[in-house]
């Protein structure tokens, strides 16, 4: 996809760090430091990068980009172009499209439409069961072994309940060091389930969808993973309760890791009482005091990442009633900021920490942080030149009629988030310069993003 | 005030407001001629999304005998069942010149969705939504309360049933409501709207139907109605319906199997019935209410349904009345202000 071309960033702050010169070429970081210049070609293209933090590409280990099925809501396309936007140069997409991704012959039409949209790499996420039935293993070894390669294992949408066929899929991924990435909610707790079960539901009369449905499972699944020594990773933690079964489990040394989105870091469940299905969401919203748990397991690495959960759906889906309505938020393009304004403004993370949850460490967990093309790496001299540059001072209001992504249901439309993507290079070509998509589309502001 | 979407939207000044003029409603409706020329040209739509018979003829006639035309639409299907939007049904009928909407809608919340996603200008009242409220069930409850029961020991008894308890609220009466609590709209908009009019209001359910969070809600909560009706002599009590669904073994085999909220129909009426022995723990004065239809002989028996205490089909009058208060209040033109 294009002539390559070398690109100098100068004064970029590598994780926050010292200032100094990044030069990409070749698809790799060439060089790295003050006389990065000197091997810098007459062709070379420099971004003047004061001010900005240069992180690894990021990664999202959980994406909804609805193709194939559901292309009025997203295709491969829209939805990696609103990641690169995002700042992201790779993501997982979820399993739960339409035929779901329980074949070698879905997983890799996904990945191939993901090569051929090229903004991000795509590493499909397989079915754990045949249609996300929850009945029969899929053909998981042959979703591994196909040009897809996929390691991520998800029902997610919904949760795999039967214990055994958990136990199953737990053990049989061992072979090609997969992972099982669960959905946890507790079908019989949460029939009908429409919001996070407490005093907002009891008063707005929203069936309840309690904290319980979702720690229940969490609690036996890490004990089924310690069990038969397998990996589990945990799917958008959302209760404080969680995070305590997850500290108690790291803490036995089982093999568990956990994501949490950027709406759980920021949003509670008073918002229901606008009966705005764009806050309808699963698993829900929760109390403030959730919200503080969470930020707090972030901080201290109880949760590993962030993952975004990004999952589009049509106006006539959100235009509605809330029970009606569909569960689910876009977050590509918002996600960073959130992260930024919640963990970073508040000095409860730096840059380090922010390029671990939101790349090296979701790299690591889906297995592609190694291979022909490694995801999450430092920002070190010889690796692939994928990189994210942020402008940490920069304070935007979202406008949710300006996001990237094919639908509109965003549930951050009029905050204020800090810290603004204002490029990425995927292998050291630049998807995003100056805030705008190598195709000219632009994500997200009111208003002209630093830097144009 | 625009809409009426919530008991919480009136405060004591507003609330006593709708019930005085409910009671100037009322007093018209003892004439030969009951229709007042208030509404004349506005028309009215019953959106009904649930079947509701009772509550769709007492606002029909309401807006009737205030002249407004009525329309009432049964819509079958919602958009819950993948039928027409209920944005589409709503602003298809507001195209036809609707002043008013007055939906009844399974979905909790719909209502408010209407008044505030920006769909329709039309006024929005609130006729029932899912699980959340019911505001003026709570407003004719209240009503009948007041007529029977404000201002105590000194009510004057040869007044006009109409004019008694006019500018008054409910303070320091006692009123134990009963049953399935969990899924009534009727007790959280009551709960609301009692205590704001000055009413101690004690919650008596199985635990089950008790919804997590109600804490939070200003009254009190018991498991056990003879201990309620033993300790607290309530002024009034208010038996909710318990809906056959919620029974024993759930609805059989379906999804929902297992989870009867209660285990057989015997048990419940056995620990939160009202019968004829309950009926004589209350204090002489104090009343009882059904917001109806009554299941006879589970949540109330035939004694105290048809007892001289029993005031279930003023409560059906009343409705009437508080129902004209309450459009009048949103659509005359020419009135006073809500507060």
């Amino acid at each position: 996809m294009g002539v390559t071309t070398q690109y100098l960033l100068r004064g970029v702050a590598p994780l926050g760090g010292a200032p100094t010169d990044l030069l990409l070429a070749d698809g790799r970081i060439v060089a790295v430091g003050p006389d990065a210049s000197d091997g810098a070609g007459p062709e070379a293209v420099t971004i003047q990068g004061d001010g900005l933090v240069a992180l690894p590409g990021l990664v999202d280990l959980h994406t909804h980009l609805r193709e194939p099925g559901r292309e009025d809501a997203e295709t491969v396309a829209t939805g990696t172009r609103a990641a690169a936007l995002g700042g992201f140069t790779s993501v997982h997409a979820m399993a739960n499209t339409s035929p779901v991704a329980d074949t070698a012959g879905v997983v890799e039409q996904v990945w191939r439409l993901g090569r051929d949209a090229g903004w991000v790499d795509v590493h499909p996420v397989g079915a754990v069961s045949m249609g996300l039935a929850g009945e029969q293993l899929a053909e998981l070894g042959a979703m591994a072994h196909s040009a897809a390669r996929v390691r991520v294992f998800s029902d997610d949408g919904h949760c795999v309940d039967d214990p055994v066929l958990m136990r199953r899929a737990l053990e049989y991924v061992k072979a090609f060091d997969g992972v099982i990435a669960q959905h946890s909610q507790e079908p019989r707790l949460t029939l009908g389930s429409q919001m996070h079960e407490g005093i907002v539901s009891a008063e707005v009369g929203l069936a309840g969808w309690p904290a319980v449905a979702e720690e229940a499972i969490i609690a036996r699944d890490v004990l089924l993973a310690e069990h038969v020594g397998s990996r589990l990773h945990v799917c958008h933690v959302s209760t404080a309760g969680s995070v305590e079964i997850l500290r108690w489990a790291k803490s036995r040394g089982i093999s568990v890791t956990a994501e949490v989105t950027p709406h759980h870091l920021l949003l509670t469940d008073e918002l229901a009482r606008s009966y705005d299905p764009l806050y309808k969401v699963n698993p829900p919203l929760r109390t403030a005091a959730d919200v503080e748990a969470v930020r707090e397991a972030l901080a201290d690495g109880t949760i590993d990442i962030v993952a975004t959960d990004h999952a589009p759906h049509t106006r006539e889906d959100k235009d509605c009633e809330w029970a009606a309505a569909a569960f689910g938020m876009t977050g590509l393009e918002t996600a960073l900021g959130i992260v930024t304004r919640t963990m970073v403004d508040t000095g409860r993370m730096t840059w380090a920490d922010v390029a671990r949850v939101l790349s090296s460490a979701p790299a690591r967990i889906g297995r592609v942080h190694e291979g022909e093309r490694p995801q999450g790496r430092p920002l070190s001299v010889g690796e692939p030149a994928n990189v994210t540059l942020v402008d940490p001072a920069a304070r935007w209001t979202v406008d949710g009629t300006q996001l990237a992504s094919t639908s509109r249901n965003t549930p951050f439309g009029g905050r204020e988030l800090s810290g603004r993507v204002v490029a990425t290079f995927l292998r050291g070509r630049p998807t995003v310069l100056d805030g705008v998509a190598a195709d000219g589309t632009r994500s997200g502001a009111a208003g002209p993003p630093g830097g144009a | 005030m625009k809409h009426l979407l919530s008991a919480g939207d009136l405060d004591r000044d507003a609330a006593i407001h709708v019930l005085d003029t409910a009671a100037r409603m009322a007093a018209t409706q003892g004439r030969e001629m009951k229709k007042l020329p208030t509404l004349r040209g506005r028309t009215v739509v019953n959106l009904f999304f649930e079947d509701s018979t009772r509550t769709r003829i007492s606002f029909e006639t309401a807006a009737k005998r205030l002249s407004a035309d009525v329309i009432n639409f049964a819509a079958k299907g919602s958009s819950v069942s993948k039928g027409e939007s209920l944005k589409d049904t709503a602003q298809t009928l507001q195209a036809m010149g609707a002043d008013a909407v007055v939906i009844r809608h399974p979905a909790s919340g719909a209502p408010h969705r209407l008044a505030h996603s920006g769909w329709v200008g039309t006024s929005v009242i609130n006729a029932g939504d899912g699980t959340h409220q019911h505001p003026t069930q709570a407003l004719l409850d209240a009503y009948t309360i007041r007529q029977h029961l404000a201002g105590g020991p000194t009510h004057d008894p040869t007044a006009e049933p109409d004019q008694r308890g006019l500018g008054q609220d409910l303070a320091g009466l006692r009123i134990a409501i009963v049953g399935d609590v969990l899924h009534s709209r009727v007790a959280r908009s009551n709960v609301q709207l009692l205590h704001t009019l000055g009413a101690q209001v004690t919650l008596v359910a199985p635990p089950t139907l008790v919804p997590v969070g109600a804490q939070a809600w200003p009254c009190d909560v018991s498991y056990h109605l003879d201990e309620v009706l033993a300790d607290q002599q309530p002024d009034a009590i208010m038996m909710l319906r318990v809906q056959r669904e919620r029974m024993g073994a759930g609805a059989g085999s379906g999804p929902s199997h297992g989870t009867g909220f209660f285990p057989s129909p015997l048990e419940y009426t056995r620990a939160f019935g009202l019968d004829a022995r309950r009926l004589r723990m209350l204090p002489d004065h104090a009343i009882v209410l059904h917001p109806g239809p009554m299941n006879r002989g589970l949540e109330i028996s035939a004694d105290a349904a048809d007892s001289a205490r029993a005031v279930i089909l003023e409560q059906v009058t009343n409705g009437v009345a508080v129902r004209m208060a309450v459009l009048y209040l949103l659509l005359a033109k020419e009135k006073e202000t809500w507060a």
